[in-house]
């Protein structure tokens, strides 16, 4: 992956952690509107948030991002295909350099779209889906969103859009399906995408309920470790304490090597920890993106030398490091405990040891509401509507 | 996070330091206090380029009539050889290509 040419004062992986001048790359949610309503949705997304950034706010950010020569963004939401201005922004990253990659449900994928899609350079697709059966997929998502998915893999391939991805968030009922997902993948040509099914927005209330058992997570580790061609976005790297590292850097790169612009502008250490406690401030004030992303006291903080903790004394810290910081904050384990589904059972330790009510609830959500003004976490039936303008 | 996303396929050109090279056209490199990454936005491979001489030497490639000319120029002699197989993976990944 990298051309070493002499060894380095300081080790590549410690020059990530102190952070760099600008993200490698970043995830860029761009509205927090969604006609799904996904049991593990990290963003808690659902109504469209009225702050969210105006078209020309959008097209600043990519603006800052060019400058900053960031190569590529990773889009999502919310549903991102609900913007209106969603093509216009994306053609006006590519012009400028800025690579779009991009997570959609799929719904709003018609046969003209993914031709449009499929005549842009620098635009990568992720559809989502969580389970190689509608019924697996479908008590996660929400009834039809198999069957919207696979529509829209279809005007994908039939527009030759070229290798597209298959995102799934790995749970304990679809991690007995791995092979089966590998060869939808492989039916269209798709590579697949394996990520971590994390506690975090309304996937904190089902995570107890969904996440892989451990010994599910030891499966999926050599799993991974047969399959390098599998993509992963470097979610899994608390399995790389189970013997040989996982492709990827291998390191929590929050505010030091990515982190997250919400719709309305706030910037956040990663996609994972919507909340206050891990806002570094919004893109509108505060310098802009670049000020930030470069000033802010939070990613600062996050590039100092960080505490082994409870994890000190295990021979695997240099592996895992600990593990994922949004994994131990929304379970209510100290960021320097060890991660909640630590291969060596830690994690079940440290969940256990929590003193009731540890558990810091959901502040920031956008969950659709019933007439009571309650969230409604459950899947609800999926309406598709034809879209007004392709 | 999602760094190590895209393999390149591994259709490897030879590195004939002979020929006269350039920094792909499709790369984009932003330098950093280590080296610079290089991102491919055909393959969408992200790389490390893991010193700065490497990346002063890969940016000067166009200015001379071979690679190994700008090696000659550029690197010491006792570090020729290992700068030679340096280009010679960044061409196998598509970083540089015979202009």
């Amino acid at each position: 992956m990298s051309a070493d040419v002499t060894a380095q004062p300081v080790p590549l992986r410690q020059r990530f952690t102190e952070g760099l001048d600008a993200p490698i790359c970043l995830t860029w949610e761009l509205t927090y509107a969604c006609n799904l309503a996904c049991v593990h949705c990290l963003s808690s997304s659902g109504r469209r948030d009225p702050k969210e950034l105006t078209a020309a706010e959008a097209r600043h950010v990519v603006d800052e991002l060019a400058d900053m020569k960031v190569f590529y963004v990773n889009i999502g939401g919310g549903e991102p295909m609900l913007r209106p201005d969603f093509f216009d922004l994306i053609g006006y990253a590519v012009d400028h350099k800025v690579g779009v990659k991009f997570s959609t449900n799929g719904t709003r994928m018609t046969a003209e779209r993914a031709r449009r899609l499929a005549a842009m350079d620098y635009v990568d697709v992720q559809i989502s889906i969580d389970g190689a059966l509608a019924s697996t997929n479908d008590a996660v998502r929400g009834g039809g969103s198999f069957a919207a998915a696979r529509t829209a893999m279809d005007h994908l391939a039939s527009a030759n859009f070229g290798q597209f991805k298959i995102s799934v968030v790995v749970t304990r009922e679809n991690v007995t399906q791995l092979d089966e997902l590998s060869a939808i993948a492989q039916s269209y040509g798709a590579q697949l995408r394996l990520t971590r099914f994390r506690p975090s927005g309304r996937g904190a209330e089902t995570w107890e309920a969904l996440h892989p058992t451990s010994e599910q997570q030891r499966m999926l580790y050599h799993w991974l470790v047969e399959r390098p061609d599998v993509l992963t976005g470097d979610s899994f790297f608390h399995l790389s304490a189970l013997g040989q590292p996982l492709d990827g850097l291998n390191l929590c790169g929050a505010g030091r090597v990515v982190c997250l612009i919400d719709p309305v502008g706030d910037v956040y250490a990663c996609p994972f920890v919507i909340d206050k406690e891990f806002l570094a401030g919004n893109v509108r004030h505060d310098g802009g993106f670049a000020g930030v992303w470069r000033r802010s006291d939070l990613f600062r903080s996050l590039r100092q030398p960080q505490s082994a903790g409870a994890c000190a004394s295990c021979g695997s810290y240099d592996a895992c490091q600990g593990g994922c910081m949004a994994a131990k904050f929304f379970t209510g384990i100290p960021l320097d405990g060890p991660d909640p589904e630590c291969v060596f059972g830690h994690g079940e330790e440290a969940l256990a040891a929590r003193d009731g009510g540890a558990t810091p609830t959901v502040r920031i959500g956008h969950s659709k509401v019933d007439r009571a003004g309650t969230p409604i976490p459950v899947p609800t039936p999926v309406r598709f509507r034809t879209p007004a303008r392709a | 996070m999602s760094v190590v996303e895209e393999r390149a396929s591994q259709a490897a050109p030879g590195f004939d330091p002979e020929q006269a090279w350039r920094v792909h056209p499709q790369i984009a490199l932003r330098d950093e206090s280590f080296g610079a990454l290089a991102y491919h936005f055909g393959t969408r491979r992200l790389m490390f380029l893991k010193s700065r001489a490497l990346v002063e030497l890969v940016s000067s490639l166009e200015d001379y009539e071979s690679a190994q000319a700008a090696i000659d120029a550029l690197v010491p002699e006792s570090e020729r050889s290992t700068y030679r197989r340096a280009l010679a993976r960044l061409a196998a990944s598509e970083v540089i290509d015979v202009r």
